[in-house]
């Protein structure tokens, strides 16, 4: 020790300094470095957890923006780097060094955020106005979509469908049955033109007799749709797009009687007629079947939208009872403020059913 | 414009009313004051003196005035003492029965009645037959008059005044080609006819004639036994010339042997307080001599007052 300190001493020489204070400060400097190797390593290790929440947050309907905010609001840039590497789902290694997002990641993401938006969107919009836009949004897109307008021009009533009417002139400058007339080719367009364009009477009165023979008719064209497309007959036209709807549940109930099966049952292949039927009678049914698909994991994108289309209609009251069927798989499936819209309108549905 | 007269110092309506008491008491009736009355009321004050008699009298003013009145003159003035909306919903129901049907009254209303009009239409239907108008319609008639007459009343039609130039002319195209292959029923010629706006549809006949030579009605006149050719073109002159349509009417009720009296009430009464000016010019102008002395030529009596009144 001694020959250690002399020696330094010796070298330092005039200045009379002794060398122990910069050991000193030099091995505080090591313990520094050291610690700081030390901290990235317990960054290090925390990394596995964030890459599944970020990977949570971003599957699934909607976002997680929670999960988001913690994740981002960690600062240091080697932590997102390795956020990146690890999420294999959203970044790509590039041929030039780097993790790049996916684009259609990308777009994906688009379409998720966005749900919530158009959830407000939809929901502050006034029925009419709803209606029409979607109305026309269906009619663009084509085949796919009809059963969107199947759905409106059967489920809300005459009123609100003559609102809808009024609200297309104002928004498009034309008819929506001009428009859907043409645009609409083949076997579908007399269909949609003669349900969107029904004032259905909406009292309750009906006649028995006639709904007894109109059920007739009905078996007699599903039970040759071999022979001939029940949605190309005629009087099946007739009487699903101009009867009123206590009339037709009651034909319904006359088809059972005389068949033993319910319309829908021998309309499998007929999809668009199948959904008319279903809204028209039956429409808790209809509404159940839509959610279920929505929530599906193969659901497409058309299927999800449907949520928040079916959000906006919580004020028909066809949605009451649903909420406890499928409160369970919204937890699962939606995240962040989307689903929260969600489970808000259908408690709201639930509260007013009871009321 | 409307030939309806309406005095400047109106009566209350509750003097109306005594007024039409007075003129149902006794044994005779005074029919002279219910012309000078009801055909001198517009929509609103007729309404409202309905209403008026119906609380002080205990009776709808329309089952005293079929009590009190027969015939011609009756259906005259019950005709037009009904709101309008209810009128043609009354019309309509009675085009679809069986010993009074006509595609042609449906036709007139769902062409010549304005969309709003024609909406008030269908509701006044709902309120008094408890059924739409469009199954009715449905339900009685069959092939192309269905496939033409349904979409026809239940059309929405839009009211601007928007014009797409590039439409009409492919669509002035498709009718060319239709009406060539005697196709008068396709879904292509429906469709136009009973979705497009009316200024969308004039400017497509209009581009028809200027492309094709002739004016579209001429084109279909090709076969003239055809009757529902003959609806086709009816309805197209209602779309776009609803005053040189009722002026034919008008002039074939009259001119027939013996007056059709039920289109003569009708375009009267349903005309009067709408563009009855302009079908007395075209009925001058194609006939040579007045409408007034033309009805007072075919018609006697309280029927021809009560016609002379609303004219």
């Amino acid at each position: 020790m001694t020959k250690i300190t002399s020696k330094v001493y010796i070298n330092v020489g005039r200045f009379g300094v002794s060398m122990a204070p910069f050991l000193f400060i030099a091995l505080v400097i090591l313990r520094l470095f050291l610690s700081t190797l030390h901290n990235s390593k317990t960054k290090k290790m925390a990394h596995p957890a964030d890459v599944q929440l970020l990977n949570k947050a971003l599957s699934g309907i909607g976002v997680d923006e929670k999960s988001l905010i913690s994740i981002l609001t960690k600062t240091h840039h080697e932590h997102k780097r390795f956020i990146r590497k690890g999420c294999s789902q959203f970044f790509i290694e590039d041929e030039r060094q780097f993790e790049r997002w996916d684009d259609s990641a990308i777009k994906n993401l688009k379409v998720e955020f966005k749900r919530f938006k158009d959830a407000v969107m939809l929901s502050l919009m006034h029925p009419w106005e709803r209606d029409a836009r979607l109305l026309k949004k269906a009619l663009k897109k084509g085949p796919q979509l009809y059963g969107v307008i199947v759905e409106i021009a059967c489920t809300r009533s005459s009123d609100e469908l003559l609102g809808a009417r009024k609200a297309y002139h104002s928004l498009f400058e034309r008819s929506i049955e001009e428009d859907l007339a043409t645009h609409v080719k083949g076997t579908e367009r007399k269909l949609l033109v003669a349900l969107v364009s029904a004032y259905r009477y909406e009292g309750p009165k009906v006649k028995e007799d006639t709904a007894k023979s109109e059920a007739k008719e009905l078996l007699q064209a599903i039970n040759n749709r071999d022979k001939r497309k029940p949605i190309e007959d005629e009087e099946v036209i007739r009487i699903l797009t101009t009867r009123s709807k206590p009339h037709l549940r009651e034909v319904y109930q006359q088809y059972k009687k005389i068949s033993g099966k319910t319309i829908t049952e021998g309309l499998e292949a007929e999809i668009l007629l199948k959904e008319t039927i279903e809204c028209l009678c039956t429409p808790h049914t209809y509404f159940t079947k839509v959610f279920e698909t929505a929530l599906r994991e193969d659901a497409n994108e058309d299927d999800k939208k449907a949520l928040t289309r079916l959000v906006s209609t919580q004020e028909a009251g066809n949605l009451k009872g649903i909420s406890d069927k499928f409160a369970h798989k919204i937890e699962e499936r939606v995240k962040g403020a989307y689903k929260d819209v969600l489970l808000g309108v259908l408690a709201k549905g639930q509260m007013s059913g009871q009321a | 414009m409307a030939t309806l007269k309406v005095p400047a110092h109106l009566p209350a309506p509750s003097e109306d009313v005594e007024q039409l008491r007075k003129a149902f008491e006794g044994w005779g009736t005074n029919e002279q004051l219910i012309i000078d009355i009801l055909a001198h009321r517009n929509a609103p004050q007729r309404n409202l003196i309905r209403k008026t008699y119906a609380e002080a009298c205990g009776e709808d003013l329309l089952t005293s005035l079929e009590k009190e009145l027969s015939s011609d003159f009756e259906r005259a003035v019950l005709l037009f003492t009904l709101d309008p909306a209810e009128r043609d919903a009354y019309l309509a129901n009675e085009s679809t029965k069986r010993f009074t049907s006509s595609n042609w009254i449906l036709m007139e209303i769902a062409c010549t009645r304005s969309p709003h009009e024609l909406f008030n239409v269908r509701k006044a239907y709902h309120a008094r037959y408890k059924k739409s108008l469009e199954e009715d319609v449905a339900h009685h008639t069959t092939g192309e008059y269905r496939k033409f007459l349904v979409p026809l009343v239940s059309a929405f039609r839009y009211e601007g005044e928007e014009v797409n130039l590039t439409l009409a002319k492919s669509e002035a195209k498709i009718l060319r080609d239709k009406i060539s292959h005697k196709h008068y029923s396709d879904e292509e010629v429906i469709r136009i006819v009973t979705t497009r706006s009316k200024a969308q549809l004039n400017a497509t006949l209009n581009h028809y004639n200027t492309a094709f030579g002739n004016a579209i009605n001429k084109d279909l006149k090709a076969d003239p036994k055809d009757e529902f050719l003959k609806l086709l073109r009816a309805a197209i002159k209602c779309l776009t010339v609803p005053e040189k349509y009722f002026e034919k009417v008008l002039r074939q009720a009259i001119n027939k042997l013996g007056t059709d009296e039920w289109a003569l009430t009708r375009v009267v009464t349903t005309r009067a307080e709408v563009d009855m000016v302009r079908i007395k010019e075209e009925y001058q102008r194609r006939n040579s001599v007045t409408l007034e002395k033309a009805i007072a030529g075919d018609t006697s009596g309280d029927y021809e007052r009560m016609l002379l009144a609303l004219i």
